[in-house]
């Protein structure tokens, strides 16, 4: 593939964006391999759109740098723009015009003359299964159809590089299968994908690197599996059937895991954390000592189940505090005065 | 087993399950094809225009409707006490209430503007590879089509309420042609309030604080003559004022060549100033 590139698609150091008062980015560094796909991983809030944002040439940084292929994001804007693609979270085809319209408009803004655009268009809307909605106003679309009518929009030009930002946020689980995989075909044609999410088994299917952003940083970078060993691959919930045995199944879970002890909102519910690095044992055996040290002890367990850490987990590994918007903390922080 | 297998395909007809290769046939890198020339990047946002016309016909109310209650508003209203007749007073007023309608619904430019950023189109257009100032063109020049249909009603309703322009088709195509040279101009204006401004609401708040003085101090309704020293004043730098002077000498066969000039340095001016503005924020934003 003759656009095939090698090395960075995006290098970024100590990049600083403030809003007003507001830090959003405080200084995130990314160095993100071509080739790849590459998620931002954090809440709302967190800074991930305004990297993306400063990345794609919307948005000038307070401080710091950032290439993309090597072209510098402020000083050769253009260059840049001429090998990226952004699919936003909000609207980025036009709801009055039709699935047609918004990819010819787009082509010949990209330079086809009028009979490739609508060729180029009509083969888009075929692999993206929008044939019989092309002449539909796209705000008559479905929640899914208009993802995928904003990805083909973005690939038009076979981008280097394509910025998703929250693509599968607020989609059913099938429409959100179906965007997973045309964003593996994409990447496997080539094109660097820079991702953002909420969702940790997203990013665990989709991204090579997860960067873990909160409060505008880079708090934790790595592959998927060097994230999840780093704060334990699995943890099991518990609900009991008396309140009154918490305290007892509590004690009982941290001799058997040695780790601390989660206590829910809920009088009956427990989390901990199993499979942490450096125990001997993996985190499906471990679970079954925790079941078997509990029902020795004589606790009834309702509710019993072992899964990967949540992003709250994952933040609360990495940052003592839960997962929550900013603005959110915010308002809890107000009404807790 | 088989028979549960072919139901399931047959009830899922309509589902879409992305295939790897019909993606790999529109992955394929091209060649890709030179940028389009700033004017043919402008006249296919300009066809963006169109297009959003032809599907919300009803936004062309604004350029249709309101400048025919417009006309007959004033016309009845001021006619009889203000030069005898309302046919008489056409004769004064049509161009006057023309430029008044017309520099109204500039600026709907601003909100036009504003709505598409706020809903995220324009963060797609800023990051493609064209001229940078080709969408603002594109969608000033699919107003500029809506300024002439609105001037044409005007005109229309003028010619049959009784309006009898001296100057001819040649003066009435001249005086409309100046009057959209000056709108496409002033539209810039609302580009400025439309990207610095947080809502359609407040580009619309600032817009009618703008617009009532600008069109309702000035020679559109009366002879600035009977008006206070200080009034003629402000009247006499109102580029309104100019541009229906001019209109006026163009439609009447009269023309102005001082009034036309200076219409022409106004509108030079706005482009200058506010294009500049606009771009600087757009750029920045």
């Amino acid at each position: 593939m003759s656009r095939r590139t090698t090395g960075l698609a995006i290098e970024a150091e100590g990049l600083t964006r403030s809003f007003g008062d507001t830090r959003a980015l405080a200084g995130i560094d990314l160095q993100v391999p071509a080739g790849t796909v590459y998620g931002l991983l954090g809440p709302n809030g967190a800074g991930k759109t305004t990297a993306v944002r400063v990345l794609a040439t919307l948005l000038r940084p307070d401080g710091g740098s950032a290439r993309v292929f090597g072209h510098d994001v402020v000083t050769e804007a253009d260059k840049v723009r001429s090998r990226v693609s952004l699919t936003g979270q909000y609207a980025s085809v036009d709801e009055d015009l039709t699935g047609t319209e918004n990819l010819v408009l787009l082509a010949r803004l990209l330079g086809l003359r009028k009979p490739a655009a609508r060729e180029r268009a009509a083969a888009l809307l075929a692999a993206f299964g929008l044939t019989d909605a092309s002449d539909r106003q796209v705000k008559k679309y479905s929640g899914g159809m208009r993802r995928r009518i904003d990805i083909a929009a973005s690939i038009l030009n076979t981008p280097d590089l394509l910025f998703l930002d929250e693509p599968t946020t607020g989609l059913d689980p099938r429409s959100r299968n179906q965007v997973w995989e045309i964003v593996r075909a994409v990447v496997s044609h080539g094109t660097t994908v820079l991702l953002t999410t909420q969702y940790l088994d997203e990013a665990d299917q989709l991204a090579g690197r997860i960067a873990v952003v909160d409060h505008g940083r880079v708090i934790a970078e790595g592959t998927p599996g060097e994230l999840k060993s780093s704060i334990g691959s699995g943890t099991v919930h518990l609900r009991l059937r008396d309140p009154a045995q918490r305290p007892e199944a509590e004690r009982v879970l941290r001799e058997a895991l040695d780790v601390p002890v989660q206590l829910a909102a809920d009088p009956v519910a427990l989390t901990a954390r199993v499979g942490e690095a450096g125990t001997d044992l993996d985190a499906s055996a471990q679970a079954a000592r925790v079941l078997s040290d509990l029902a020795r002890a004589g606790i009834v367990v309702d509710n019993f189940s072992l899964g990967q850490p949540s992003l709250d987990e994952v933040f609360l590994a990495l940052t003592d505090h839960p997962a929550v918007p900013a603005d959110e903390r915010d308002d809890e922080l107000e009404a807790a005065r | 087993m088989s028979d549960t297998t072919t139901t399931t395909t047959e009830r899922a007809p309509s589902v879409y399950v992305p295939s790897a290769e019909a993606l790999a046939t529109v992955l394929a890198p091209g060649s890709r094809p030179p940028r389009p020339s700033a004017l043919g990047a402008s006249l296919t946002f300009g066809w963006r225009a169109m297009l959003k016309i032809k599907h919300v016909p009803e936004q062309l109310f604004d350029v249709t409707a309101f400048p025919i209650i417009m006309v007959l508003m004033f016309t009845y209203l001021f006619g009889g006490a203000l030069a005898g007749s309302p046919r008489e007073y056409l004769q004064f007023f049509l161009p006057g209430i023309m430029v008044t309608s017309v520099v109204m619904i500039t600026m709907y430019t601003g909100i036009g503007l504003n709505t598409d950023i706020e809903k995220g189109i324009f963060d797609r257009f800023r990051t493609l590879p064209v001229w940078r100032p080709a969408a603002l063109v594109g969608m000033i020049f699919g107003d500029v089509l809506r300024y002439i249909l609105a001037a044409v009603v005007i005109l229309g309703l003028g010619l049959v309420l009784g309006f009898r322009p001296e100057g001819g088709v040649v003066g009435v195509v001249t005086g409309i042609g100046l009057l959209v040279i000056f709108s496409f101009a002033f539209s810039w204006v609302w580009t400025f309030f439309g990207l610095i401004l947080r809502s359609e609401k407040s580009v619309m708040g600032v817009s009618m604080m703008v617009l009532f003085p600008l069109t309702f101090l000035s020679n559109v309704f009366v002879e600035p003559s009977t008006m206070p020293g200080w009034l003629q004043a402000f009247v006499k730098v109102n580029p309104v004022t100019q541009l229906v002077a001019a209109i006026r000498g163009a439609m009447s066969g009269d023309s102005d060549p001082s009034a036309t000039m200076w219409l022409l340095l106004w509108s030079a001016g706005f482009v200058l100033v506010f294009g500049t503005l606009t771009m600087y924020r757009y750029n920045r934003r």
